[in-house]
């Protein structure tokens, strides 16, 4: 919905940043629209690996984003689904294949969850509700958006995992050996994790309304007192 | 007998939901209730065994023509053709099944525990018998910890939680809860 709108106010600038935040924060893919759970968890076990797997997801994206945003309006409704999933494939296979050339490490490192983004929600989501709809540029700028938000929620998990898990952020040692929680780096530690990071912006969230209505109050109360 | 070890490993040692992290999105949305947990197994682990029987004889012509790279693109593809086909033919030959999958059915073309487990299977080289062995295994470990989780869930709206920790941000945390449980079963069985 909201996409729909921020899509029709657009049409007379070229570049609108709005389109760019908003993935980033308002509609994080990972905090705020909670989609694309498997990478998230799977592949954060060190910044570095979570860092890669954001970068192969934004490029998929904005590429996917761009290719059909081009033929938008030459896909028959019935069958945009297939059309979409095979353009996303065709993405994901040249950035395995790259990355199997170039960075052979992280290749094998994130193994499975690189041909899995084919089958990433936010990919979809984003196809589906944004890049069906609008012209190049506005999607291009999404998919950047959304690839960012991807990005910075991938590499907070993985940087909280590795810093508590092993002492390091990013391989540059913090406190290395002398406080290690093993557990965060096992599979429950990315389920705790998360869940925990997702509590804190659930808390700060509610913390931000009640302010809002505390002011909101004493505004009218002000108002009233004048008024009196 | 190596069949039942890759059995057993997959239901219990490599859980796709709590050590692989292979389908979180439906293992989060759809576990509210147990009925609809069921539903949603039922038909992970028809599409599963399916897509993992085709999936391996297609590898097989990929790699006899020497185009291995098109792996994920005929995977997916299949996938997705094969859920559809099943909507089409449950609906004709069997409309209670249907009924009871309906829904369920097309989210499946998205889950990325089937593609994830096609893919295993081509990795792993397992011949045709022990790719039927551990597709089951995988879809009756999926079903338990979804099943299960739903039941956990159905308790949980029972109980007051503290507000921030309301919805999935306290799933996400009772999942790995679940996980730590089922690491005891880590090294049981040798593969």
């Amino acid at each position: 919905m909201t996409d729909k709108t921020l899509g029709s106010e657009t049409q007379k600038k070229f570049f609108d940043f709005s389109i760019l935040t908003s993935g980033i924060f308002a509609n994080n893919p990972t905090f705020i629209q909670v989609i694309g759970m498997c990478p998230t968890l799977a592949t954060t076990t060190n910044a570095i690996n979570g860092l890669g797997m954001g970068v192969a997801t934004l490029f998929v994206m904005v590429m996917s984003n761009l290719m059909l945003s081009v033929v938008r309006k030459w896909t028959p409704d019935k069958i945009r689904i297939p059309i979409f999933v095979i353009i996303i494939a065709g993405f994901v296979t040249i950035i395995d294949l790259l990355m199997h050339a170039f960075t052979y490490d992280l290749w094998k490192t994130l193994g499975i969850f690189i041909p899995l983004i084919v089958v990433n929600c936010i990919i979809m989501a984003r196809a589906e509700q944004f890049a069906s709809k609008n012209n190049v540029v506005d999607s291009i700028l999404d998919g950047i958006g959304n690839g960012i938000g991807f990005i910075g929620a991938l590499v907070l998990v993985g940087s909280i995992r590795e810093l508590l898990g092993n002492g390091t952020i990013f391989g540059v040692t913090v406190w290395g050996e002398a406080f290690r929680v093993f557990l965060v780096i096992l599979p429950p530690g990315a389920f705790i994790t998360l869940g925990l990071l997702l509590a804190l912006f659930n808390w700060a969230g509610i913390e931000r309304k009640k302010a809002e209505k505390k002011r909101a109050e004493a505004l009218k109360a002000a108002r009233a007192g004048e008024k009196a | 007998m190596k069949v039942f070890t890759i059995f057993f490993a997959a239901i219990l040692v490599n859980n796709f939901v709590l050590q692989k992290f292979l389908g979180i999105c439906p293992f989060l949305g759809v576990t509210k209730k147990i009925d609809t947990a069921t539903g949603m197994t039922m038909a992970v682990i028809f599409v599963m065994i399916l897509a993992s029987l085709i999936t391996w004889l297609l590898n097989g012509l990929l790699e006899a023509l020497g185009i291995g790279f098109l792996t994920t693109i005929a995977f997916i593809l299949v996938i997705a053709v094969l859920v559809q086909f099943v909507e089409i033919f449950l609906k004709k030959s069997s409309p209670a099944l249907y009924q009871a999958l309906g829904i369920y059915l097309p989210l499946i073309t998205t889950n990325c525990a089937i593609l994830g487990l096609t893919l295993i299977n081509v990795q792993n080289q397992y011949s045709l018998l022990e790719t039927v062995f551990n597709s089951l295994g995988a879809g009756v470990g999926y079903g338990m910890s979804m099943i299960l989780f739903a039941g956990i869930r159905e308790q949980l709206d029972l109980v007051e939680i503290p507000e921030p920790f309301k919805g999935f941000s306290g799933a996400l945390v009772t999942a790995g809860l679940m996980s730590m449980a089922f690491m005891g079963f880590n090294g049981m069985i040798k593969l």
